[in-house]
């Protein structure tokens, strides 16, 4: 094979625990380095070295892994090869496509199965942007190719070469592995840039500088991107409890973030989700494109089932196929769920090696690791002078559902955007069931001249005040759980009639509708608006003395519950046409009260 | 020829450590025999250490010895021998027969802790199975290839809720396909046991039913491999004899008790309430075992139960299961209590494929909305509960009078029903537009102007 071209010393097992064994005879291997390893040659990386003996995690089930057994190096560490071919396919935690592995064998994943990759033998239409003497530099774009049909994959000089183009292949088809520019560098000495490049997962790829995020990410999901949006570039985690619906979220998000690019990590969570993925993506049409949603993802699956080492590098996979696509100029959002599995995964190996452990069995670095994970988000200027973004949206499933577990107290240190789900809106059928008590955004005051640009002067205004009102209703909630609603004054019941039509009118929102589960931000702002029309209106008929039993008109509310669904997105005039009625409404009402 | 070792260095609970072993493989099968007695042990190299290696007994280990033991390596993994002759057997955990039977034979063997499904392979589950409980079929509907969890209580109804699926299920589209049951039974009391043994006889399916059962009074090691050989049977009549299968398995708390047992005898440094960090992929690697296969008959559908030690369901038990299965089925001691049966508490029960598994061309194009707006109002319900708790029912509103009496009939008429009582989807939705009736529309904000028009206070 391949692999062990590298003639280097083989280490031999000395011991086997799990996914983590140990060799001797390992004094040439360097750390974090990939390794192949018995006679089955399964995938791992050395994670440990003292003196002769090494740690290895392997990525493939180790039954029947035998001491004595080579360990053979491959001399780099655990790599990615990126190029076209990631989009519209599905890869485990290591990249190894499933699809093709599906085929080597048909239901179940053996192991053994070797160091798979990206399709080498497909030829891709390449369009050359360059010409002899050209100077290339680290990270520019040397030509594109059309990867999927909404996606051109812009060929990429890796970010550790530079130089001058000394020879370039015509326009045509190519594989990955063919050779389409040679440039020379300063020390005359000639590189091969093909359209794949090779990188180590671990390391982030680099880039010119950090910008900004100034722009939201449209995610056309009322709660997000009305009350606590997403800046794209940023971070942002959905913790919950089992059943709170944090992947039914994390897939809207997939199916309709305006995002370039979109990677979606299962991380150690269910094999149907994924196959629900593989399924419904390609049937869904993105808004923008008028393509499937498929031409523009990229998916990584570990489900709980797979080998555990291979869950802790699938992130890093995810990441760093996101930070390629950022390379080129894309605004990449990717959805890791869950991150609570890659952190148990963490505990797991931490656990085999017998390191001391701090909070709850996890390692004493899990703060440190879940940082380095978010900083990798960001939008930045690329070493070839683009602009590209990556957004992490992350979910957390504490344990017990309990907010104040490790994983999700450190993650909520390194995002600024935590959307709470609820267990108990959840039980009650609210979707999404984002606690709006709860959740935050930290972006709102960067987003908001984007906002006052874009879709209205007083949107972020308008949210802020919705959400007091918010606020109020759940204080009184108290109240009536003590007193009951009948009591209060009509003021304050009017709040709550108005907190109830924006809970289930507005807040909640149908996955399952074909015009609900996607909202355009103008029907969004304007459902709002007429929803505040409704309740300044009803105020002044408080102040003329309108009980809110008169106040509140059982066809407006229905209407306004309804709206979401009576309302096209395209065509907003119904709005306009509640408001009319409102005023009419409560004219004839106020005329009788006035007298 | 493989070596015999005569000297075990150390006992731990159900763990033996020996040393100067060679040409060994992780996960190889260890027979284990008693001198004198020549009782056949089996057990499982869990570990390697150079020359030192840890063995896991499935049986007990009392009555071994430093010198009164074999311990030959069968330079095999747990392999089971599969074959249609397994329905209607009853086996031990390590899949030995304990019916008097004879011995399986087969050239076909499958290694029982099976490989995970590619999930390019695997089919999305839609196909909606009628267990004929209202409070299933309606609210937390189970579909075909769903691994779907009973969460109950000690001394809840939970065998007889399975019991009754078992009898009322049907698992294929027509009677023609065939169907078969798996039960596996890890760490249960006798008696249980034997009224699972009754149901499967009543219902007519005893010679359908493959056995796997580890008593309570079994050894622990037994109960890691008990659920694993059920499956493995299981994934062998569904994927290569494409039959539709039901496991049943009971009880998952005996099985994770096992697993901290074993990983405290490991000396692993343990997480929440001392069962081990890898918990959760542990169960993954039986719970991910249910589905369906792209392109092919046959199917796993999974009803695994579980007691949540003192009904708390952020135990970590429940707590794991849940963020695996695909939803669960939750049993409410407060109706219980009330003498209701099933005693389903409905509000954190949730099936998470029935949303594709229902609704026109599947069971009727109200569903949905139906159950949207169940949940909806039953949980409007505990709150106005709640509520008359601190000012007496007599002091309610109007409508939250109507929610008290809905409240009442929802739990008498919908969630209870007789141990032999079957209704079909179709008496399940009018009855649930019967009780919706007692609430004013202008509650009702989950139901279409359509489905209101079709359905609302008609007669159905």
């Amino acid at each position: 094979m391949a692999l062990i071209e590298a003639k280097k010393i083989s280490g031999i097992i000395s011991a086997i625990n799990g996914p983590v064994i140990k060799g001797k005879n390992m004094t040439t291997f360097k750390m974090r380095e990939m390794v192949t390893v018995g006679d089955k040659q399964l995938i791992g990386e050395v994670i440990i070295l003292e003196g002769d003996i090494g740690t290895i995690q392997v990525y493939e089930e180790t039954e029947g892994l035998k001491i004595g057994e080579p360990i053979n190096p491959t001399g780099k560490p655990l790599s990615l090869n990126l190029g076209p071919g990631m989009l519209k396919n599905m890869f485990d935690g290591i990249q190894r496509p499933l699809e093709k592995i599906q085929q080597l064998s048909p239901i179940f994943i053996p192991e053994g199965i070797g160091l798979l990759s990206i399709d080498d033998q497909k030829l891709w239409p390449a369009v050359l942007s360059v010409k002899a003497g050209d100077i290339l530099l680290a990270g520019s774009i040397f030509g594109t190719v059309a990867e999927t049909e909404v996606i051109q994959n812009r060929l990429l000089v890796p970010p550790n070469v530079s130089g001058t183009v000394i020879e370039v292949v015509p326009d045509g088809s190519y594989t990955i592995d063919d050779v389409l520019v040679k440039i020379s560098d300063g020390k005359n000495q000639v590189h091969e840039l093909k359209m794949a490049h090779e990188w180590p997962v671990r390391t982030p790829r680099p880039n010119a500088y950090r910008k900004e995020t100034l722009v939201p990410l449209i995610t056309g999901q009322r709660v997000i991107d009305i009350f606590f949006p997403i800046a794209k570039g940023g971070t942002a985690a959905i913790p919950g409890g089992f059943g709170t619906g944090k992947t039914m979220t994390q897939h809207q998000l997939a199916k309709w973030s305006d995002a370039d690019i979109i990677v979606y990590i299962g991380c150690g969570e269910r094999g149907n989700e994924m196959t629900e993925v593989i399924e419904d993506f390609p049937k869904l049409i993105d808004p923008r494109s008028g393509k499937s949603i498929m031409e523009r993802t990229v998916l990584i699956a570990n489900t709980s089932n797979m080998p555990v080492a291979a869950r802790e590098a699938s992130i890093y996979t995810g990441i760093t196929i996101a930070e390629y696509y950022r390379d080129m100029g894309y605004a990449v959002a990717m959805m890791a769920d869950s991150t609570s599995r890659w952190a148990e995964a963490l505990r797991e190996i931490s656990g085999r090696l017998e390191e001391m452990s701090a909070e709850e069995g996890y390692p004493a670095y899990l703060p440190s690791r879940i940082a380095e994970f978010y900083e990798r988000a960001g939008s930045v200027e690329t070493l070839g002078g683009e602009e590209g973004s990556i957004t992490i949206i992350g979910a957390v499933s504490p344990a017990g559902g309990d907010f104040s577990e490790p994983v999700t107290e450190n993650t909520k240190r390194f995002v600024n955007v935590f959307l709470a789900l609820d267990k108990s809106l959840a039980y009650a059928r609210h979707y999404p069931a984002i606690n709006w008590l709860e959740s935050y955004s930290g972006y709102i005051k960067i987003l908001s001249d984007w906002y006052e640009d874009n879709v209205a002067a007083d949107c972020i205004p308008l949210r802020n005040k919705i959400l007091e009102l918010m606020y109020e209703e759940n204080k009184l909630q108290e109240m009536v759980m003590l007193v009951g609603e009948d009591v209060l004054p009509d003021d304050q019941r009017w709040v709550l009639e108005i907190a109830k039509l924006v809970k289930v009118g507005y807040l909640q929102q149908n996955a399952y509708n074909k015009d609900d589960t996607y909202v355009p931000l103008e029907k969004q702002y304007a459902m709002l608006k007429a929803i505040e029309y409704l309740y300044d209106r009803g105020r002044e008929g408080l102040k003329l003395g309108i009980p809110t039993s008169q106040l509140k008109d059982l066809d407006i509310f229905g209407q306004f519950i309804k709206m979401k669904y009576t309302i096209p997105n395209d065509d907003l005039s119904g709005i306009e046409r509640l408001k009319d009625e409102i005023d009419q409404y409560f004219e004839v009402l106020f005329k009788k009260y006035e007298n | 020829m493989k070596k015999e070792y005569l000297r075990i260095d150390k006992v731990v609970g159900p763990l033996i450590h020996i040393s100067d072993v060679d040409d060994v493989f992780y996960g190889e099968v260890v027979d284990i025999m008693e001198i004198g007695t020549g009782k056949i042990k089996k057990g499982k190299v869990i570990k390697i250490d150079e020359k030192n290696v840890i063995i896991q007994v499935f049986q007990n280990t009392a009555g071994l010895a430093a010198g009164n033991s074999i311990i030959k390596f069968t330079g095999e993994s747990f392999n089971l021998p599969m074959s249609l002759d397994l329905q209607g057997r009853i086996f031990n955990g390590v899949g030995e027969p304990i019916d008097n039977g004879s011995d399986i034979f087969s050239l076909v063997e499958a290694n029982i802790n099976g490989r995970p499904i590619n999930p390019m392979s695997r089919e999305y589950p839609r196909n909606f199975i009628q267990t004929g409980i209202s409070s299933i079929d309606t609210l937390a509907t189970l579909i075909r290839g769903q691994k779907l969890p009973i969460f109950s209580g000690n001394g809840l109804p939970h065998n007889e809720l399975a019991a009754q699926i078992v009898k009322q299920a049907r698992l294929g589209d027509n009677v023609h396909e065939d169907f078969a049951i798996v039960f596996a039974a890890i760490g249960v009391k006798h008696d249980d046991e034997k009224f699972f043994r009754k149901s499967f006889d009543d219902a007519n399916v005893m010679d359908r039913v493959v056995m796997f059962v580890n008593y309570a009074d079994d050894p622990i090691a037994e109960r890691i491999t008990t659920p694993r050989c059920a499956l493995t049977a299981a994934e062998y009549l569904a994927f290569e004899k494409h039959m539709h299968i039901l496991v049943v398995m009971t009880d998952i708390t005996s099985y994770c008790e096992a697993l901290r047992e074993i990983s405290s005898a490991r000396e692993e440094v343990p997480s929440r309430k001392g069962y081990p960090g890898y918990m959760y992929s542990d169960l993954a690697s039986l719970y991910e075992r249910a589905g369906m296969l792209r392109d092919q008959l046959g199917s796993i559908t999974f009803l695994p139960i579980l007691t949540m030690p003192n009904d708390d369901i952020t135990h970590p038990i429940p707590d794991l299961t849940g963020y695996i299965t695909e939803g669960q089925v939750v049993l409410g001691r407060d109706l219980f209590q009330r003498s209701i049966y099933p005693p389903v508490a409905i509000l954190p029960s949730l099936s998470r494929l029935m949303k594709d598994g229902i609704g026109e061309g599947f069971t009727r194009e109200d569903h949905a909305e139906v159950a949207n707006q169940l949940f909806a109002s039953y949980s409007k319900v505990q709150e106005v509960r709640d509520l008359s708790q601190i000012i007496g029912e007599e002091d309610l509103s109007p409508t939250d009078k109507k929610y008290m009496a809905f409240g009442r009939a929802f739990e008498a008429k919908f969630l209870n029903q007789g141990f032999d009582e079957s209704r079909n989807i179709i008496q399940s939705l009018n009855l649930g537009w019967k009780l919706l009736a007692l609430l004013p529309l202008t509650e009702l904000d989950r139901l279409s102007p359509e489905n209101i028009e079709k359905y609302f206070h008609k007669e159905l």
